[in-house]
């Protein structure tokens, strides 16, 4: 039987694809993945050589114009990149700002995942590894694996919290469609925190044969680099709209929603080297990044949620993908720094947004992604935003995963 | 040379197969009844979890007994009050997770342990790389920092993880998560052998063990043995402090028939 699949290395190379290489802050963590006192690999001896030939294969594949050529090649006929940079008319003049909307709602799977999940998969299948595991919380990250395994004849398991399992159903089945395994965990707070830890457990039964797909800027060293590195994308695309789009060039704030904070950190990367105000959206019951406590978890070191004798706290949020009780390590770095500046929405807020920004542009967005929509709304209506400010938003994916949930509320 | 090492040493030296049971503190009520029957069960050292709510290395039995001692309240302070002034006649290891060392910092960390007359760590998710900050705090407060080795670990990785741990080396039998197995696992024997060449310091294999026979397998190459989802199923199947006890005097004899075939 002819084998009709498309395989990656007899994809055709785009010409002209310049190897980017950052300098300053959001760059290369070093070997050691250290964003300031944050990051590093705290994982159990059993991982520590499973994560360095992930670093080594990504190092070694990052500098390779020919993974970079395969990559662009697939973020564009597969997954229809570059998404739009829509300008958000209605709802900017009644809120008297430029509001520009990066539509990560638009890329395939409809969420800002598959772009991680394309670079991660192929990075798998470089490796000779036939198998991808990946936790997910809203299920955005499970269904973007499960369709690069799918494009890539790879077979792939996902980890979900019951809870989410629940609240996610559709989510769950289009993962099964596609072919992936999909394993309720019932420990803790059913949720992303122990779908991540499962995933992590059932990762060192199987380094040999299987990819460890972390689905945010979490996890041990190379991970919150990798795939920064890997969503960098949104921010380059965002970028080179706004020359054209903004007199400035630049947005004078870029926002965008912070679960582990991948969408963010892709987003801000393309602005690092700019006067940009950057600002990171949690959600008021998983707000790692603005109350948590310095801490480790999932191989990591960065801000986490946790009570005063030092065990994790449960998170609690709307929207299942933001349900993390931490947040990666750069962000807690650029929170340090000051160059970030986290805050937080409450649920009903967050409702709100979504429902004024379906009404306004037509445009109905991820709760998580509504986070931000939030935030802006409530800084232009108090004044925090200065009228006229120009805002460049990452609606990282889009609301129907959520309709469900809309149904109990509207 | 820290206390706990040098009693393990002795221990070892003396002919015997070393014995470290584990137990989850704060299990139940009468938790310390088990560490009594430990020790009159021949244990050489005893290994306390200090539970952490997210125990990625741990399996289904030690993630239930951290979540039930949790939910009794349990804490590293309620717990390593519980253990000051216990004078069991064997060195106590604590054995926790990162978060929780990092919680008060290392230093007061270390030095809590010390004063709750604990000699020996292990911290599950602290690999090499990471451990300098700790291995200081601990060092300083005169407690052994344990380092683990797994079957991943390449060849001059392990020596160096050899050289850098404190009291014993952890040797963790298999690529997998804490939890009773059928079967001692081929690469437990393979690691256990690596690493008694390349060290003298005690070799402690652990992960997996459940039976007298398993215990007395490992022992051929190792030098003494870990005990720890075992004991937990049987406590949280309502095993009493005795129950315990004779389920280990069955392992230390079958380690001391293993030592010496003849008597
Ligand atoms: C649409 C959407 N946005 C945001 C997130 C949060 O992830 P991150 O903070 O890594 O962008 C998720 C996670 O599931 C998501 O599905």
């Amino acid at each position: 039987m002819t084998d009709l699949r498309l395989r990656p290395r007899d994809l055709p190379r785009p010409r002209d694809l310049p190897i980017v290489r950052p300098a300053g802050t959001m760059s290369d963590p070093g070997p050691r993945g250290k964003f300031g006192d944050h990051g590093g690999r705290y994982v159990p001896e059993s991982l520590v050589a499973a994560c360095q030939e992930v670093e080594d294969a990504f190092r070694d594949a990052w500098s390779d114009p020919g993974f970079r050529g395969s990559l662009a090649t697939l973020l564009a006929v597969h997954a229809g990149r570059p998404t739009a940079l829509t300008p958000a008319w209605r709802l900017s003049a009644e809120l008297g700002i430029t509001l520009l909307l990066k539509r990560e709602d638009l890329a395939h799977t409809g969420s800002h995942k598959i772009n991680n999940v394309l670079g991660q998969a192929l990075l798998a299948t470089r490796m000779g590894r036939t198998r991808l595991l990946a936790e997910t919380g809203a299920g955005q990250h499970g269904v973007a694996t499960a369709t690069a395994a799918a494009l890539l004849g790879l077979s792939a398991t996902v980890f979900m919290g019951e809870r989410d399992v629940e609240r996610q159903a559709l989510n769950v089945f289009r993962m099964r469609v596609l072919g992936a395994e999909v394993v309720p965990v019932g420990t803790g707070s059913r949720t992303l925190k122990d779908a991540t830890s499962e995933a992590m457990r059932h990762w060192v039964t199987c380094v040999d044969d299987a990819y460890y797909c972390m689905g945010s800027v979490v996890g041990p060293h190379p991970y919150p680099w990798m795939v920064r590195e890997f969503q960098r994308v949104i921010g380059e695309e965002a970028r080179g709209q706004c020359a054209t789009e903004l007199r400035t060039g630049v947005p004078d704030y870029v926002v965008a929603c912070v679960g582990g904070g991948s969408n963010a950190a892709g987003t801000f990367a393309g602005f690092a080297d700019t006067a940009a105000q950057f600002v990171g959206v949690e959600a008021a019951g998983g707000a790692g990044a603005t109350e948590g406590r310095t801490g480790v978890l999932h191989g990591f070191r960065s801000r986490f949620l946790q009570d005063d004798d030092g065990q994790i706290t449960e998170a609690e949020s709307i929207a299942a993908g933001l349900d993390y009780p931490g947040v990666g390590p750069e962000h807690a770095y650029l929170r340090d720094l000051g160059r970030a500046r986290y805050v937080t929405v409450t649920d009903a807020e967050v409702v709100d947004a979504a429902l004024r920004l379906a009404r306004t542009e037509g445009i109905l967005p991820a709760l998580e992604s509504a986070h931000a929509v939030a935030w802006v709304i409530r800084a232009a209506e108090s004044g925090e935003l200065p009228p006229g400010a120009t805002v460049l938003l990452t609606l990282s994916g889009r609301g129907d995963k959520d309709t469900a949930t809309l149904m109990e509320l509207v | 040379m820290g206390l706990l090492e040098i009693h393990l040493r002795q221990r070892r030296e003396a002919g015997r197969a070393l014995l470290m049971p584990y137990l989850t503190g704060a299990i139940t009520g009468d938790w310390v009844d088990y560490l009594r029957a430990f020790v009159d069960a021949g244990a050489d050292a005893i290994e306390i979890g200090l539970p952490f709510s997210d125990p990625t290395l741990d399996g289904a039995t030690i993630q239930e007994a951290s979540h039930v001692a949790l939910s009794r309240g349990a804490s590293v302070r309620a717990i390593l009050a519980g253990l000051s002034g216990l004078e069991l006649g064997v060195p106590l290891v604590a054995s926790t997770y990162q978060n929780l060392v990092l919680h008060d910092g290392p230093e007061a960390f270390c030095g809590a342990l010390r004063t709750a007359g604990v000699d020996g760590l292990i911290v599950a998710d602290l690999p090499l790389e990471e451990a300098d900050e700790v291995e200081q705090a601990a060092a300083d407060a005169g407690v052994d920092l344990a380092l683990l080795a797994s079957p991943a670990t390449p060849p001059p990785r392990l020596a160096a993880i050899a050289r850098r741990s404190r009291g014993f080396v952890y040797a963790v039998s298999l690529m997998g998560t804490t939890g009773e197995r059928a079967a001692l696992s081929a690469s437990a024997t393979t690691l256990a052998g690596q690493l008694c060449e390349s060290t003298d310091r005690p070799v402690l294999l652990g992960f997996g063990i459940s039976t007298p026979d398993q215990a007395a397998q490992a022992i051929r190459t190792a030098d003494g043995v870990v005990v720890g989802a075992a004991i937990m199923r049987r406590i949280l199947d309502g095993a009493s402090p005795a129950d315990v006890g004779a389920y280990l005097a069955a392992m230390r004899q079958a380690l001391d028939q293993e030592r010496e075939p003849a008597s």
